[in-house]
């Protein structure tokens, strides 16, 4: 327990099954406050799936799963977890279409979230601020007033990490931010991360292995829904066994 | 820039919108009243009670364009809110009627002599105080609102499944308000209004402020319903209506927003039953009838789904629509109705709206269910479909 007491996310023997098959096989992973870590593995490893669990999208069959050590998050919601701090971009980037960038932003924005709050909240200058300079972070000034709709495939991934950060989690768990980019948006996306990465514990999932050597972290691959190896890219590129299930493909 | 400019453009036809109800309000028992019968201007009292009706469907149908365009909610039992506050208003009447009944019972209304009770059952008690009456037209409506969305939204039933729930709910209220004992009149339903606030029903007078009254609720109505809309909440609600999951990640109770303006509306559909049963004089469980509640949805789809104007011009033209028809052609007018639901769903999806608003006509860009593909409907979070390596 001691290595869950000084940890912002502990997973302990978690397993998820769906009708027989299972996603998550006893997985165990530990990141540390302020650690920027990325996950890779083959398709159907159980990335997504992993971080289904811990947002509280899917409740594990058996498994810990603590925030700082103390939060047990397998009995709240995803409306809690995310209000505890545990930000989520999609694989599939999910922005809301009918809203405008700026809209997009607003709501994401760390707020009073209850609903009669809601009815009556206006945006402060601080807060206008803020959308500002989430704007020229991501890149999207120009694009204010546009529906998220119409942005491009890279543009909603970005729009989708503006929101991310405008909720200011603790912990950001990221889903293939960099797919559908081209190598310079790729490049930019993982300069962005390692920004975010020093104040703040990050998870990348990654297929995109240029992008994750540059992210330059502790690599954890996943297989078959439990860790296979750890260590820096070149150690793990290394490993064997990773060679074989997925490397070396 | 450019939802900006209709964002704004917005404000103003709704400003419009709010001084034609206005103009309508004023000038329907002016060209009644005080123009002379044999002027070529004047108005009947047939269709000022017309005009009447179809201003409470309207109020009806922009209750449903709230919790349908806004939230996504797929209401197919809004009729039975609107039943809810008829029967709430129709005691009232019930009990205006004093002695002058068939039995001249100063008390029990004549069904109940009829039925041989002896006194008036509790749920009657107060009904013939018009500030309660006032406050229960809102609170009964909101009461059953409140206790159903409870469930059903904390259980997170969506899309078909909770349409089919609320075409269930006014389906049995319907069958238990034709059962004698329920004590409202049985498939009679409560009728032989005489008099409102001392005020007696068959006069011009009565009918025209009416009518009135129905206009100016019908703006208040679609004020709550744009402050609703354009604020943060308004946003959120948006955003539950389009990806609802993805809104919980975001750290929202998706439920709290969806319970609220469920709430909202059906009170609102309270008030407009509670106006349409003096109009028309009476109130029985066919206002249950599923397939009411269908129709209004056929109205806001026609009118322009999630524009809330439009949902007032569809009750209206489509109602507008259905009086000539039961008169010139009674036997087709159900085929008329399905045949025009069927061309605006893959047509005008936006309805007439849209049509003046210069939307592409595109058709099935959106679903009734109000999300965009069922993909979507778990806000995309399903991830398997999208492989990216
Ligand atoms: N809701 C579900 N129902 C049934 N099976 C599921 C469900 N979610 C995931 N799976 C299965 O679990 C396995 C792991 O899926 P997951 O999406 O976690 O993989 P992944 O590592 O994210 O893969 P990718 O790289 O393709 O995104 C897959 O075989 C998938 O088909
Ligand atoms: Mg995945």
């Amino acid at each position: 327990m001691q290595k869950a007491h000084n940890s912002i996310l502990y997973l302990d023997g978690v397993s998820v099954s769906f009708d027989g098959f299972k996603a998550l096989n006893s997985l165990s992973l530990i990141i540390e406050p302020g650690e920027m870590r990325a996950i890779i593995g083959p398709n159907g490893a159980g990335k997504t799936t992993m971080m289904d669990v811990i947002t509280g999208k899917t409740k594990p069959d058996v498994g810990d799963i603590l925030l700082n050590g103390s939060i047990d998050l397998t009995k709240k919601d995803e409306t809690d977890i995310a209000q505890l701090g545990i930000g989520r971009k999609f694989q599939k980037p999910t922005v809301f279409e009918s809203h405008t960038v700026q809209d997009n932003l607003e709501l994401a924005l760390k707020n009073d979230r209850r609903a009669f709050k809601m009815l009556f909240a206006k945006l402060d200058a601080s807060q206008y601020e803020r959308i500002d300079e989430l704007l020229e972070t991501i890149r999207l000034k120009d694009q204010r007033y546009e529906l998220a709709a119409n942005l491009s495939h890279g543009q909603k991934q970005w729009l989708e990490i503006g929101m991310l950060l405008a909720q200011e989690p603790k912990l950001l768990l990221v889903d293939e931010p960099a797919a559908g980019m081209t190598d310079a948006e790729t490049h930019e996306t993982a300069i962005l991360l390692k920004e975010i990465a020093k104040t703040k514990s990050v998870v990348v999932v990654e297929h995109d292995m240029v992008f994750v050597r540059e992210l330059g972290v502790k690599v954890s691959v996943l297989h078959e829904g439990s860790i296979l190896a750890e260590g820096s890219m070149d150690d793990v590129s290394k490993n064997e066994r990773v060679i074989e299930v997925y490397l070396g493909r | 820039m450019l939802s900006r400019y209709l964002l704004k453009k917005l404000d103003i036809s709704a400003m419009w919108f709010l001084a034609v109800l206005a103009a309508i309000a004023l000038l329907v028992p002016a060209l009644n009243l005080l123009v002379p019968e044999t002027s070529a201007f004047h108005l009947s009292t047939y269709w000022v009670v017309l005009l009447g009706k179809y201003a409470c469907y309207a109020l009806l149908a922009l209750s449903v364009d709230l919790v349908w365009g806004y939230a996504g909610i797929l209401s197919l039992g809004h009729g039975a809110f609107f039943a809810l506050g008829g029967y709430v208003m129709g005691m009232y009447l019930m009990r205006q009627i004093g002695s002058r009944g068939v039995y001249g019972d100063p008390i029990l209304p004549d069904f109940m002599v009829f039925l041989n009770w002896p006194e008036l059952p509790w749920f009657w008690l107060g009904s013939d105080v018009f500030a309660f009456t006032l406050i229960m037209i809102l609170f009964v409506p909101g009461l059953l609102a409140f206790a159903f969305g409870w469930f059903a939204f904390r259980s997170r039933v969506t899309g078909v499944y909770l349409s089919i729930i609320t075409q269930a709910l006014t389906y049995a209220l319907m069958l238990a308000f034709f059962r004698n004992n329920m004590g409202f009149g049985g498939n009679n339903g409560l009728t032989d209004f005489k008099d409102i606030l001392g005020f007696s029903l068959q006069d011009d007078g009565t009918r025209a402020a009416l009518f009135s009254i129905s206009i100016v609720m019908l703006m208040l109505g679609f004020i709550i319903c744009r402050a609703i809309i354009t604020s943060q909440f308004g946003k959120a609600l948006i955003a539950v209506r389009d990806a609802e999951s993805r809104v919980r990640f975001l750290g929202y109770k998706a439920e709290s927003y969806k319970l609220f303006v469920w709430t909202v509306s059906a009170m609102m559909a309270g008030v407009a039953g509670a106006l349409y049963v003096p109009q028309v004089g009476i109130i029985n469980p066919s206002e249950f009838a599923p397939a009411n509640s269908i129709e209004t949805v056929i109205w806001v789809a026609v009118g322009g789904r999630g524009t809330l104007i439009g949902a007032v011009i569809g009750a209206v033209s489509v109602n507008f629509a259905k009086t000539w028809f039961t008169a010139a052609l009674p036997e087709l007018w159900l085929f008329a109705l399905g045949t025009l639901f069927i061309v605006v769903t893959i047509f005008m999806p936006k309805g007439i709206l849209g049509l003046f608003a210069g939307h592409k006509i595109k058709p099935f860009n959106l679903s009734i269910f109000g999300k965009k593909s069922v993909d979507a409907e778990d806000g995309g979070v399903g991830d398997n479909n999208a492989k990216s390596s």
